[in-house]
């Protein structure tokens, strides 16, 4: 008879974060499926985690700490003990800690622990830390955060329930997988309409109503030419902009003035408005005023004032916004545009949802009924993955604005625990005091102005990646992608060690794999490496280990403690907050551990706060140790249930020794409905703000005013103007001046604006193949009997056009390089887009694959021809090619063109890096 | 030549009914199936290749992406393909062992692969390529309407279905009786239009596809004419000139 068991935890296949039920027979994975309870996939699970077996039995599992001995790339180790792993990391870092700690560069991938690596980095004194958001999604993170203080994908979610018309921007099968896919049948079941703009028709664009193919990077342009239409049409919820967001607050209009475009405030700090009513000016927070939208006024010290809106309305109604203007660019037809616009209208205002439910704002009125736009958006990476994405995601925030479809009924709403103040948290940490001492806070922060940013006397940036400085001034993740570059630029002065966790940064997530591989291999004149030591942390033979110095063996999910917690990435939802854990199912048999156990034990040994135990050593025996004991502000830890000695507090209350137990009895998750007076209007809520409050989620319960205009940004533009103590240097004036505005702006992609049209015409994206989203650990034998190879789609008349048919091999070539790839024609594709799937091709020897698999011979990845760098100008050094507010990965602005290869030529992809497989020495036939 | 069983009056015909307007083409009812059959009562379906060039193996469930291009419209459909559970299943009546076999209490097909000799004549037989040829045992096998959940007790009822219809994310499969009239899965296919495939080779399957919707057109008001737009307009002032209260 066999011994049957089931494991609640929490999947990692991709980002989503499901609740699965882990079925083992003898000790042996039987069946993974979703768990019904749990808040985020009500028992549905994707392909990916129901692959997850195979991902747990996969050949390329790491299984003891390596040490180099070959040279970099070469692929050959030695076995060695973690304690000898362990040793020589902390006499590394002890070193570089006792001299200048931010010579520590720490990058983590998908990371869902980033509230403990970004500790490790504060209490170890380094700047250099992000995750892989930089080149990711923080053009959302940014916008929203800024704008909402919540955001898009990770921070919020459509109104399922209610929405009667749905726009979504820029997601092909990605952020997220099971929760979109369940909200799009909800939809369906009601028959709300759902619009998709991408320029691709897969998966969620294929059953949407309407599937408009937009020219890759002109979402933005489209949305203000929605915006155009609106406004023409005085379809606007002027009701909702004065009671919520800064529409009517004065901004001050002096051109040329250290003040000109700030918000202009009385002597205690407030914004001021012009109430109409009285003829005066007022606190705009002061309530039953009747604000002027539009006009121009006198401030007390005699200088002119505008509202916001006035600044708005007049841009936006400007004829180069109208959609006939745009239309050529954005690949759409005007009438088309219109007539989204109208129906955007229609829903909104002839439409709106009432529910009945009671609501109290924070101004303390009771207002009878809860009345929304059931006009709600979704956007990601087709957004996000431009140099123009941030202004295009605050373009359609200021839309939601403007129709007054935020966090009401229909409309998007905020997960909990957000909203967030604007922007949330403060300022990025610094180095004070000597060596040692940790930073005044945490690295990633929320810059509002030059005071905040991290940079030298000259201006330039202090941090390795450049994020907050006068490049990348809200680049509140950091600038991954540029990390390797920048830390071979500046060598060994700047850069001793770079530690990097689960991320593939010599292949699918390097912007360029060749130079990334070549600069991890670049020696200076005395011979020794520009990046004197690399640390790589992963649970598989990735691409990148290969390049590693020194690696640390990670477990797989299912061999780990984790928690999902709401200090860092939760799984909360619009109807309350929620947190979950993982949980060891089973026994590695593999020399590894959890990175995050071993992060901890570091820290120990290198003796940092918060890490240290008073008589010295570690404080926490492991992670899961900590999960339950750290407290990163009285009563709040890591996981919000389950709090106190009785295991009966929330949110705040001192450690539980039995939390995790109690996690585990419910399911391995913990979640908390907020009653229906809470569920919108979040942000001037008062039940609600108050509960948040007291929950640790929020600092104060005040209101969270929208930011139609965005005055930071005003700010450093000032001080590219020349105003202030603190500003750019002279060659990043005018980039500041022009990227800075505070309100949202069209510009063609950095890229595409310097580089010849004529000769690369055409886009090329990767979308992501739902089977497979999110790359990481994506070899896995039954996935790869889905898709093992990738095609070049374009569209049947460009292939017509040049000669191209399906099957035929051609060569992709941009400004820098090109790739062979194999063509397949659909007609479902912008006219002048090509795309593949994302990271399928891989390098031969890695991933415990075959010589001859599919993914080496004929998968490719445009990764190849695409560069970190934007073309060169001469004197001035080359600017990164990412979006100039946050430093956010322009990978999809990259152009290309296509011919067909010769008939002759061999059937498959170039090009092929020579395999690099690991040899590893095992510790027992070590030569004495 | 194996013989069909006499239906009873009442039996239960169970099946799939799968919503195309619905399914988005991720793979997770595929995936799923793979996962609860290979290890489960259905046997090892197996891989071949798992890590070289040919990676491929048995699925009872497979997924088809593709584009249809009419005068109107250009779509992209997502497919899902597997056992119809046909109740005039040629699979069965070729079959010269009695493996292939439709149960006479609920309609399911299923093989019996201790006296299936691999001749593979069911595949052949099938129009809908729904048998996949187990190369390592020698033997057919195809979708059992996870039988070993639907009738397992020892599952709380809700999960009592068959796997791809517990994972779907879009919610686009259904499982139930469709010989009464009243089941929600008959109900669906009555009121969705619901369609036989390859309706015109008699095979009677019992799985139906639900079609992709009308798209919900645009209920908007009549296109406006383009018009050029100088400054704010007219419209958007008389809004801005009612009071407002904050």
């Amino acid at each position: 008879m066999s011994v049957k068991s089931v494991a609640h935890t929490t999947c990692y296949m991709c980002a989503c974060r499901c609740g699965i039920k882990v079925h083992l027979e003898d000790g042996r994975l039987r069946y993974i499926e979703g768990n019904r309870d749990h808040p985020i996939n009500r028992g549905v699970l994707c392909a990916k985690g129901s692959a997850g077996i195979m991902t747990a039995l996969s050949p390329a599992r790491l299984s003891t700490p390596l040490k180099r001995t070959g040279p970099r790339g070469s692929g050959a180790f030695e076995a060695i003990s973690w304690e000898e792993a362990l040793r020589l990391l902390t006499e590394r870092l002890t070193a570089i800690r006792a001299s200048d700690p931010n010579r520590l560069a720490l990058y983590t991938g998908r990371d869902q622990s980033q509230s403990l690596t970004g500790h490790f980095a504060r209490m170890f004194g380094t700047i250099n830390f992000a995750a892989h958001g930089g080149f990711c999604s923080v053009n959302m993170a940014a916008a929203g955060l800024y704008s909402l203080g919540g955001a898009f994908w990770e921070f919020g979610e459509p109104d399922w329930e209610h929405a009667r018309l749905f726009l979504l921007f820029g997601v092909a099968e990605d952020h997220d997988s099971n929760p979109i896919k369940l909200g799009l049948a909800r939809l369906k079941a009601r028959g709300a309409k759902i619009v998709s703009f991408n320029p691709v028709r897969t998966g969620y664009s294929a059953i949407a109503d309407e599937f408009i193919a937009v020219t890759p990077g002109t979402d933005g342009l489209l949305v203000l030419a929605l915006i155009h239409c609106l406004l023409e049409a005085g379809q606007i919820d002027t009701e909702f902009l004065v009671r919520y967001t800064n529409a009517h607050h004065l901004v001050i209009d002096v051109p040329g003035s250290a003040e000109h475009g700030l918000i202009a405030r009385d002597a205690e700090g407030r914004a001021l408005a012009f109430d109409r009513t009285a003829g005066t000016l007022v606190a705009a927070e002061s309530l039953d005023i009747d604000p002027a939208l539009m006009g121009r006024f006198t401030l007390p010290d005699g200088r002119a004032a505008r509202p916001a809106f006035a600044l708005l309305a007049e841009r936006y109604s400007e004829a180069s916004y109208a959609p006939e203007a745009v239309a050529a660019r954005c690949g759409v037809d005007a009438a088309i545009i219109r007539r989204l616009a109208a129906q955007i209208a229609e829903a909104a205002f002839r439409h709106p949802v009432v529910l009945e439910q009671p609501w109290t704002d924070t101004a303390g009125r009771r207002h009878e009924r809860m009345v929304g736009r059931p006009v709600a958006m979704h956007a990601m990476r087709g957004i996000s993955a431009h140099s123009n994405g941030f202004h295009s995601c605050r373009a359609i925030h200021v839309l939601q604005m403007l129709i007054g479809a935020v966090d009401t009924p229909g409309s998007w709403r905020y997960k909990s625990p957000y909203p967030k103040p604007i922007p949330g948290g403060g300022p990025p940490g610094r180095t004070v005091g000597p060596p040692g001492t940790p930073l005044d806070a945490a690295p990633l922060g929320f810059p509002l102005g030059p005071q905040d940013l991290l940079v030298d006397e000259e201006g330039e940036a202090l941090r390795l990646d450049r994020a907050f400085s006068w490049e990348a001034p809200l680049a509140i993740h950091g600038l991954m992608h540029m990390a390797i570059a920048r830390a071979f630029e500046a060598g060994a002065q700047k850069i001793d060690t770079l530690l990097l966790f689960m991320s593939n940064m010599a292949w699918n997530s390097a912007m360029n794999p060749g130079e990334t591989t070549r600069m991890l291999c670049a020696t200076d004149a005395h011979g020794e490496y520009r990046i004197p030591f690399v640390v790589v942390a992963d649970a598989f033979a990735s691409e990148t280990v290969a390049y590693a110095d020194l690696v640390l063996p990670d477990t797989t999910y299912l061999e780990r403690y984790d928690c999902i917690s709401l200090l860092d990435r939760p799984i909360g939802s619009a109807h309350g907050p929620a947190d979950a854990i993982r949980v060891p199912v089973l026994d590695p048999g593999r020399d590894v551990r959890p990175f995050q156990d071993v992060l901890i034990e570091l820290a120990g040994r290198l003796g940092l706060a918060d890490f240290t135990a008073a008589r010295g050593g570690p404080l926490y025996a492991s992670y899961a140790d900590y999960i339950v004991r750290h407290q990163r502000r009285p009563g709040i830890g890591p996981l919000a249930g389950f709090r106190g000695a009785d295991g009966t507090a929330v949110g705040r209350g001192e450690p539980n020794p039995e939390q995790l137990r109690r996690y585990v009895e419910n399911g391995g998750f913990w979640s908390q409905h907020l009653p229906p007076q809470q569920l919108y209007y979040k942000f001037a809520n008062r039940d609600y703000l108050a509960g948040a409050q007291q929950m640790g989620f929020i600092g104060s319960a005040e209101p969270i005013v929208l930011q139609l205009y965005l005055e930071p940004l005003q700010r450093l533009r000032l001080a590219a103007e020349g105003h202030g103590a603190r500003v750019p240097p002279q060659r990043l004036r005018a980039r500041i001046a022009r990227y800075c505005d505070p309100l949202p702006i069209w510009y063609l992609p950095l890229e595409q604006a310097m580089s010849e049209r004529s000769r690369y015409p055409l886009h090329a994206i990767t979308q992501r193949p739902m089977a497979m989203y999110h790359s990481w650990g994506s070899q896995n034998a039954w996935l790869r009997q889905i898709l093992p190879e990738n095609r070049l789609y374009l569209h049947r008349e460009l292939a017509a056009e040049l000669g191209i048919e399906d099957e035929d091999w051609v060569w992709v070539e941009s400004r820098t390089g090109r790739v062979k790839a194999r063509a397949r024609t659909m007609s479902g594709v912008n006219r002048h887009t090509v795309w593949t799937w994302n990271a399928i091709g891989k390098r031969a020897g890695a991933w415990g694959l075959k010589h001859d698999a599919p993914e080496f011979t004929r998968g490719f990845l445009l990764n190849h021809v695409i560069s970190e760098f934007l073309p060169g100008n001469g004197a001035d050094a080359p600017q990164s090619n990412s979006d100039p507010v946050t430093g956010q990965a322009a990978w999809f602005d990259l152009t290309v063109r296509l011919e067909r290869c010769s008939p002759d030529s061999p059937d498959e992809t170039a090009p092929r890096p020579d395999a690099n497989p690991l040899h590893i020495t095992p510790r027992s036939e070590k030569p004495t | 030549m194996t013989m069909l069983p006499e239906r009873a009056p009442g039996a239960r015909k169970m099946g799939l009914v799968i919503d195309l307007d619905t399914c988005v083409g991720c793979h997770a009812c595929a995936v799923n199936c793979k996962e609860w059959n290979t290890g489960g009562e259905a046997g090892i379906l197996p891989d071949y290749d798992k890590y070289g060039a040919n990676p491929d193996g048995v699925w009872f469930n497979r997924i088809h992406s593709y584009e249809t291009e009419s005068p109107e419209r250009s779509r992209t459909v997502n497919f899902p393909r597997s056992c119809l559970h046909c109740e005039n299943p040629l699979c069965v009546t070729v079959c010269p062992t009695g493996a292939s076999f439709k149960r006479a209490e609920d309609g399911i097909v299923l093989i019996n692969t201790d006296i299936c000799i691999g001749c593979k004549l069911c595949s052949w037989a099938c129009p809908y390529g729904a048998r996949e040829f187990d190369e390592d045992n020698g033997v057919m096998r195809k979708c059992t309407l996870c039988i070993d959940r639907i009738y397992n007790e020892a599952l709380p009822e809700a999960e009592r279905e068959p796997a791809c219809v517990s994972t779907c994310p879009a919610k686009a499969r259904h499982f139930g009786d469709l010989a009464d009239p009243d089941s929600p899965v008959a109900k669906l296919v009555e009121e969705r239009g619901g369609v036989d495939l390859l309706a015109e080779l008699g095979y009677r399957p019992t799985n139906k596809y639900l079609p992709p919707r009308q798209a919900q057109l645009p209920t908007g008001p009549e296109e406006s004419p383009a018009r050029p737009s100088q400054g704010v307009g007219a419209a958007l002032l008389r809004l801005l000139d009612k009071a407002l209260s904050r």
